[in-house]
């Protein structure tokens, strides 16, 4: 019996050491953020306290099913930040970003945006990935008079004057994907997405754009997020032989659709699937021999030939490792953080309305080209950008619109959107 | 006629992925009565020894020999699977059997240290497997392309199935299994050392997830979180089925995925899940104790 004991004993005590070994391993891998860049920026120069910083809230979720997407996000602004820092930072004073965690869930996201403006009295918080998370803050912000940069490509019908969206509007990224296939690809839709807010709000958008173009749409489909089994979707889409896919899926659900999309036999050649939540990172993880040929829409690649692009890689990859690859949603938290930096100094001051007044206009070289500010919406002009994606993994770019596009959430300027604005503002 | 075809294909294609998957779970919960919620991250250590299996043969061995890498993945995910779960029993599992709401929790949380180990050694993105050229493609009947991915797990359920079926019903072993499941105390007075007999079910069980994950890299994503997107499922199988009758699970198994694909081909995704739950709950109130009764010692 004692010796039993001792066994069972031994086992814990194994498998804390392996615990404690992770956990060790797992800080020595985030050594790169900010409590170290911090601290060495404060035994750099010891004469300074606590009021020469100025502190910014990162609000992703790092545990959870979204962690996958948005602690690239986060690790994208945490360099940014860093760079601030090493150009002697904003006003004068080091910025010091206070890191929570949404963990997926949208009540929490609400809560943690609460703390950082309430009780850390962040200057503005970067975060969110799903509209969901952003709705959740939404009300917080707006009732703090906080600032909240989105960095996320979204389904548009939204302007909060608390908000800034680094992100594609609907017109930024799915309206010319749909006029750019309908040009090159044919005339025959089927829509597939994932079944939640985003997906069926760009698919009304879609159908009404359809409607006026006078193509067709001879499917529509949506499965639950996480869905594993894409067969019968599959057989559906084979009957109906459109020339087109629009995929609004999202998360592993790609991974499931593409793999046996091609199982089933079905190329790029057969039939052209145009993804707008599908990047270079979701692209890992499906298997670049599975997805190849097929398209996606995006305001960035990682192949973007610009020079801010080749500098944004390069330090991204040094920080991060030589496998990392970035993406859109990436490079839209990156500069994000510093269109924000750049509004504070024109501002003088990080009081929200004052920044909020001074951001209006501003404009700064992204990597994706050069970004402004609408002051109308908060919203900034990007360059649109359709890719095919290559047997690297990487996509090359086919199309690019030939300057920044306005931003337009709410789609005001297209005839065909009229009932739907109304229908989905509400 | 063709489609006709194409959704029974697609329905057994279905079934044959929840049968794989639900085949440990029938040993574990369905004959030991150990609600293991780990059951989920077992399939996901079978899923990742194959991407490890896959990296190694990318990076030592002749491109030539690339697609053996699956042919090897699938013992090796058996045996480590089945190692896995040994350890979880005789460190955990055991000192819960009668406790079957403890050991909900107890195996709830080992799954998220499973989980957030994943995430630790692999990081949280999805990691790729390629899948070997001889089952890429399908087999064309007629109009029909039936893919190889689908008839090779069609065919590996099948395997596994009547290995399970040899063991527990073929072999002396198996057969002291069977003894102390149906009644521990007179297997006890009969010689038959329980307490391993126990460790042996449950590294069985654990072991055929691993097949399963195995399994799946060839259609779905695989990352730290891919077992909670067949526990569910592979739960409802054996609840299905009838806890504790093997041949329960495989007739649950056809049955959910027959049906669902068809209501999903009828319908849509969505309301084909929530139509076969109404058909499931409404199964379960006419008989609870699932397809096929069987009597174990924890039922008694």
């Amino acid at each position: 019996m004692r010796k039993r004991n001792f066994f069972y004993l031994l086992i814990l005590g194994l498998l804390a050491i392996f615990m404690v070994a992770c956990s060790a391993a797992d800080n020595a891998a985030n050594a790169t953020d900010p409590e170290e860049a911090a601290a060495t920026e404060e035994s750099d120069s010891n004469e300074e306290s606590e009021e020469d910083t100025i502190k910014v809230g990162i609000l992703h979720s790092l545990s959870g099913t979204m962690a996958i997407s948005e602690t690239s996000v986060q690790q994208a602004e945490l360099l940014a930040i860093e760079e601030i820092n090493e150009d002697g930072g904003v006003l004068g004073k080091q910025l010091e970003p206070v890191i929570e965690d949404g963990a997926s869930d949208w009540p929490t996201f609400a809560e943690k945006a609460n703390k950082l403006l309430q009780q850390d009295e962040v200057a503005t918080i970067f975060g969110g990935w799903t509209s969901a998370s952003r709705k959740a803050m939404l009300p917080v912000v707006e009732e703090h008079n906080g600032l909240l940069f989105y960095p996320v490509q979204y389904e548009g019908m939204e302007a909060s004057p608390n908000i800034f969206y680094t992100g594609a509007a609907p017109n930024q990224q799915i309206v010319p994907a749909v006029d750019w296939l309908l040009e090159n690809r044919g005339d025959s839709f089927f829509l597939l997405g994932s079944d939640y807010v985003f997906p069926r709000t760009a698919n009304a958008a879609i159908r009404a754009q359809l409607d006026n173009e006078g193509a067709e749409l001879v499917g529509e489909e949506y499965t639950p997020l996480g869905h594993t089994d894409y067969n019968t979707v599959i057989a559906k889409i084979k009957n109906e032989n459109p020339d087109v896919i629009f995929n609004t899926l999202n998360g592993d659900s790609n991974v499931a659709f593409f793999k046996q999309l091609k199982d089933a036999g079905i190329t790029s050649d057969d039939i052209t699937v145009l993804s707008v939540s599908v990047a270079e990172e979701e692209i890992k993880g499906i298997g670049a021999d599975v997805i190849e040929g097929h398209l996606t829409s995006w305001n960035y690649y990682q192949t973007t030939d610009t020079p801010e692009n080749e500098e944004f890689v390069a330090n991204y990859q040094e920080e991060y490792g030589e496998d990392a690859v970035t993406a859109d949603p990436i490079e839209a938290g990156y500069f994000g953080v510093y269109l924000w930096a750049q509004a504070v100094e024109e501002a003088g001051t990080t009081d929200v309305d004052e920044v909020r007044e001074a951001a209006k206009g501003i404009s700064y070289e992204a990597p994706n080209g050069t970004v402004t500010i609408d002051g109308d919406n908060q919203h900034v002009y990007k360059t649109v950008r359709i890719g095919e994606v290559q047997s690297d993994g990487m996509i090359s770019e086919l199309w690019q619109t030939e300057e920044p596009v306005k931003p337009d959430p709410y789609l005001d300027e297209y005839d065909w959107a009229s009932d739907l604005s109304e229908s989905l503002a509400e | 006629m063709n489609e006709i075809i194409l959704t029974l294909f697609n329905g057994v294609s279905l079934g044959s992925i929840l049968l794989l998957i639900a085949l440990g779970l029938a040993i574990t919960f369905g004959l030991m009565n150990v609600i293991n919620m780990a059951h989920g991250e077992l399939i996901m250590i079978g899923a990742y020894i194959t991407y490890v299996i896959q990296n190694i043969f990318i990076n030592y061995a002749p491109p030539e020999y690339f697609d053996l890498y699956f042919i090897i993945s699938i013992p090796v995910a058996l045996v480590v699977a089945a190692g896995i779960g040994m350890l979880l029993e005789v460190s955990l599992i055991r000192h819960l059997y009668k406790r079957p709401l403890d050991s909900l929790l107890a195996t709830w949380g080992v799954g998220l240290i499973l989980q957030q180990t994943a995430r630790s050694i692999f990081g949280a993105p999805n990691v790729g497997v390629t899948s070997p050229s001889f089952l890429s493609g399908g087999l064309e009947v007629g109009s029909l392309i039936l893919p190889y991915s689908r008839l090779f797990i069609l065919g590996l359920s099948i395997v596994c199935l009547f290995s399970i079926f040899y063991y527990f019903y073929r072999t002396a072993s198996g057969r002291r299994v069977r003894a102390v499941m149906q009644n521990r105390q007179m297997a006890e007075c009969l010689g038959v050392s329980t307490r391993k007999v126990d460790m042996l079910t449950f590294a069985i069980g654990s072991g055929f997830a691993g097949v399963a994950g195995c399994a799946l890299t060839l259609l779905g994503a695989i990352g730290p979180t891919i077992g909670t997107s067949y526990i569910i499922d592979a739960f409802m199988v054996v609840v299905v089925g009838g806890v504790g009758a093997l041949f329960g699970a495989v007739s649950g198994a056809f049955g959910i995925g027959i049906l669902n694909t068809v209501f999903e081909y009828v319908t849509n995704a969505t309301l084909g899940k929530v139509l076969i739950f109404i058909v499931i709950i409404a199964f379960l109130q006419w008989r609870p104790s699932g397809l096929v009764m069987s009597r174990s010692r924890s039922l008694d």
